[in-house]
């Protein structure tokens, strides 16, 4: 990178893509060339680098000034104030929320500070269609190791003592994993590279592939290497196009610079890798249905035993990994598992990626170190909460996991420390609720998509959530009671333990832990027939306080169904039995005289 | 299967067949094979499914049941402007369901259905990974951030010419 004197990075994630990011690109281009800077500024489209909130973000190297929310047309103010003369663009400097001063240097962003960058070390770093980036910065330095070390077990001993775990929900020792696959024989062993990533709300996975698709290939060679195994796949979803297309570059540029392919870096060792679509099925991100859903099939899970690593795709001991696991394996042979073993709680090592989604302030990709704290993580990284409102929960792991609460704020967040407050790790969707959010009606969504998603091979799950949905769905309208309260909680630990897959064994979490810690809320719905966040459409009656109203008309000219009457200045009224409950009213009125009862 | 029967054009059974053989006409390739021929043809009815099955000798059933059980495939054709709104926990939170309930009443379709001119469909999906502008709306590759119900009107105007 040297040869520039400056270097624009500009977040290429599907997220600033959204909002133009490739609009900017070009404008930068345009007028490089018109000042004939090109020589001296290099632009860049990098990965995502996490703050989405405010992106389009685009960062000026090595000055490391963030610029958010960036538009094609303050491209040419960034070249002559920043560039030319040296000043930064202060308009697009983040703002500090608290001290209002804006921040020169990434670094001091709150959103940044407590974070550590492993398994994201190269998004937002590196042009992740460009080989030789990704090589000038470590790449492909631990598989020329492997390869020249010539010894698969150290490396699964390296893996095993790093303390490494999946990534992808079920926390096993990748290490032991590995090692398993190893010792069974087979044919042709698989290597297979989970980046199915289900869980609405979160976009880890996608984010690795899109910033940095190399680091994915490289771990799955030396999986390949120390497996015995010559052939790997990645199962990705449809729905990720510019990840497939990032991937795809870089499968080929791997295979042309002999990172893939026969003879590897002349060791020998021959590993190639294939792609495979996923096709919107959340219960294929389950492994024995994705490799069922690999060979072709309808995506259903089978019992385990056999895990996969004795019979798995076409019958074949094969590794399953997850994308974010991989991702951790390169730079654990490059700086030691010491090293990474120093990182995080006890039981649960290194770092782990969130998504952060929801009412948060700052939305966006981030990465901790395990033991953070979700206050840390909500509070200080991601900013609190939107609009000044109150916390109420954060779901973690997405529909298999549980709403956690005010008193969890200060637990450290780990695999066991989730498990033991009812909730789970899952792939690290983070979901943050405020005052406004009704628990009953979260409960109701989760189940929903449960319901929708089950593959219907068990009746526990199929059947099961199906009534658990439905007497949500009862509770919701105002026609629930207290029997239907214990209902929920029998018939959801029955789903639990009598399901066949992970996805029944965990579908009833969203219910039982809102039961647990919202309890109130729940007998709200029930017996008061109330909904205390003014959610529940059913139970919901919008109402004009006529000491407040002063007659705008503004409530009156948005009711897309015309129920509320009034002239001109005189108090306004909401005809009940028309009312459609859409709440228009309610966020147009500017004089608060619109409240929910 | 569906309703209404089609009849397939000799040049579209070739190119569906074409796919297939691509794929080695391996079973094994079904869902490559599913994913290639909607990108050709928009969606997947059982005409389409019956030559599949032909060329790849598995039965029409399995076809079908593999088509069923992914909601990736279609088997009713999308409208002109396939409109989907995100219905992802991070758009959720955010407000999705009052514009999806928008939309539905805007078009007077459902979730599902197209306008009878074939212009809009209305779908909802799960997570396209942009929750940091959530809600999020899509109509073909475009994409909409933060959308408030308000916005919808204008959204749809911009494909009324
Ligand atoms: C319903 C269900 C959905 C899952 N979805 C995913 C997923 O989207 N991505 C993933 O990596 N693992 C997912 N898993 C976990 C996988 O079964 C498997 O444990 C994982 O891919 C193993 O990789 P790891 O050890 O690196 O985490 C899911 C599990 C279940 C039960
Ligand atoms: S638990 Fe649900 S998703 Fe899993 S096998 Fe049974 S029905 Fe299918
Ligand atoms: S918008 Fe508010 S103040 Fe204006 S007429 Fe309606 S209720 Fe009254
Ligand atoms: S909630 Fe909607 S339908 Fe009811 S009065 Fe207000 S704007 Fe009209
Ligand atoms: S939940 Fe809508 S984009 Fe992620």
């Amino acid at each position: 990178m040297a040869k520039y004197k400056y270097h624009i990075l500009i977040c290429g994630g599907t997220g600033c893509r959204a909002s133009e990011s490739d609009q900017i690109h070009k404008q930068f281009d345009i007028i490089l060339e018109e000042k004939s800077l090109e020589e001296d500024i290099q632009v860049i489209q990098t990965g995502c680098f996490g703050f989405c909130e405010k992106g389009p973000i685009v960062k000026i190297m090595p000055d490391n000034t963030f610029y958010t929310q960036v538009k094609p047309s303050d491209c040419l103010e960034i070249i002559e104030e920043h560039i030319i003369k040296g000043r930064s663009v202060n308009r697009l400097l983040y703002e500090d929320p608290e001290t209002k001063k804006h921040v020169e240097d990434s670094k001091h962003m709150g959103f940044y500070k407590k974070q550590l960058r492993v398994a994201l070390r190269n998004c937002g770093f590196i042009n992740p269609e460009d080989i030789n980036e990704y090589l000038a910065n470590d790449g492909y330095l631990a598989l020329a190791n492997v390869l020249e070390q010539k010894n698969p077990m150290a490396v699964i001993e390296t893996l095993k003592k790093s303390g490494l775990r999946g990534r992808g929900g079920g926390g096993f020792p990748t290490g032991l994993k590995w090692e398993f696959a190893a010792k069974n024989k087979g044919d042709q062993k698989y290597v297979v590279c989970n980046a199915d990533e289900g869980d609405p709300g979160a976009f880890m996975d996608r984010s690795i592939l899109e910033g940095d698709p190399h680091t994915v290939i490289e771990a799955m060679v030396i999986n390949g290497y120390a497996i015995g195994s010559t052939m790997g796949l990645v199962y990705i979803r449809a729905e990720y196009p510019l990840a497939i297309q990032r991937l795809k570059i870089a499968l080929d540029q791997a295979l042309e610079y002999g990172f893939l392919g026969d003879d590897i870096l002349g060791s020998g060792f021959n590993f190639n890798i294939d792609i495979r679509y996923g096709a919107g099925a959340f219960v294929c991100g389950e492994e024995t249905a994705l490799i069922h859903s690999m060979e072709g099939n309808r995506g259903e899970p089978t019992f385990k035993p056999p895990f996969p690593a004795e019979s798995g795709y076409k019958g074949q001991p094969t590794n399953v990994n997850n994308v974010e696991t991989y991702a951790n394996i390169p730079v654990i042979l490059n700086k030691g598992w010491e090293w990474f073993s120093s990182i995080g709680t006890e039981k649960s090592k290194g770092t782990k990626v969130f998504a952060l989604a929801g009412k948060v302030n700052n939305v966006g990709l981030i990465e901790v170190p395990m033991g953070t704290t979700l206050r840390e993580i909500i509070f200080e990284i991601g900013g609190g909460i939107k609009d000044g409102k109150e916390f109420k929960a954060v779901q973690t792991g997405g529909p298999s996991g549980g709403c956690l609460t005010q008193k969890h704020l200060d637990t450290p967040i780990d695999y066991d420390n989730l498990l033991a407050s009812g909730s789970m790790m899952g792939s690290g969707g983070m979901i943050v609720m405020d005052e406004d959010d009704c628990m009953v009606a979260i409960a109701k969504f989760y189940l929903e998509f449960t319901v929708e998603e089950s593959c219907g091979k068990c009746s526990p799950c199929r059947i099961g959530n199906m009534r658990l949905f439905e007497i949500l769905e009862k509770i919701c309208a105002g026609n629930g009671t207290r029997e239907d309260l214990d209902q929920l909680r029998n018939l959801g630990n029955v789903i639990k333990d009598a399901s066949l897959c992970g996805l029944g064994q965990t579908s009833p979490n969203p219910v039982l832990s809102t039961i647990d810690n919202f309890w109130d809320e729940y007998v709200a719905h029930v017996d008061d027939k109330k909904c205390p966040a003014g959610v529940c459409r059913d139970l919901k009656r919008y109402e004009i306080v006529p000491e407040a109203c002063v007659g705008c008309t503004v409530c009156a000219r948005n009711c897309p169904v015309n129920c509320i009457e009034g002239e001109r200045k005189q108090v306004h009224f909401i005809q009940q039995d028309l009312c459609i409950k859409c709440g228009a009213c309610y966020d147009k009125c500017k004089f608060n005289a619109i409240i929910i009862k | 299967m569906s309703h209404v029967k089609i009849v397939l054009k000799t040049e579209q059974v070739d190119e569906i067949k074409a796919i297939c053989k691509a794929f080695h006409n391996d079973e094994g390739e079904l869902i490559n094979v599913l994913h290639k021929v909607q990108t050709f043809f928009g969606y997947l009815p059982a005409e389409v499914q019956e030559v599949i099955a032909h060329e790849l000798r598995m039965s029409v059933a399995k076809v079908f049941g593999v088509v069923t059980f992914y909601s990736f495939f279609t088997m009713k054709p999308k409208g002109r402007f396939p409109i989907s709104v995100c219905m992802g926990t991070a758009c959720y939170v955010r407000g999705a369901e009052k514009v999806l309930d928008e939309f539905k009443r805007h078009l007077k379709i459902k979730v599902g259905e197209s306008t009878p001119d074939g212009k809009f469909s209305l779908s909802s999906l799960r997570c396209v990974g942009a929750c940091g502008l959530a809600p999020v709306v899509m109509v073909g590759e475009k994409v909409y951030g933060r959308v408030s119900s308000e916005d919808v009107k204008k959204i749809v105007a911009e494909y009324n010419d």
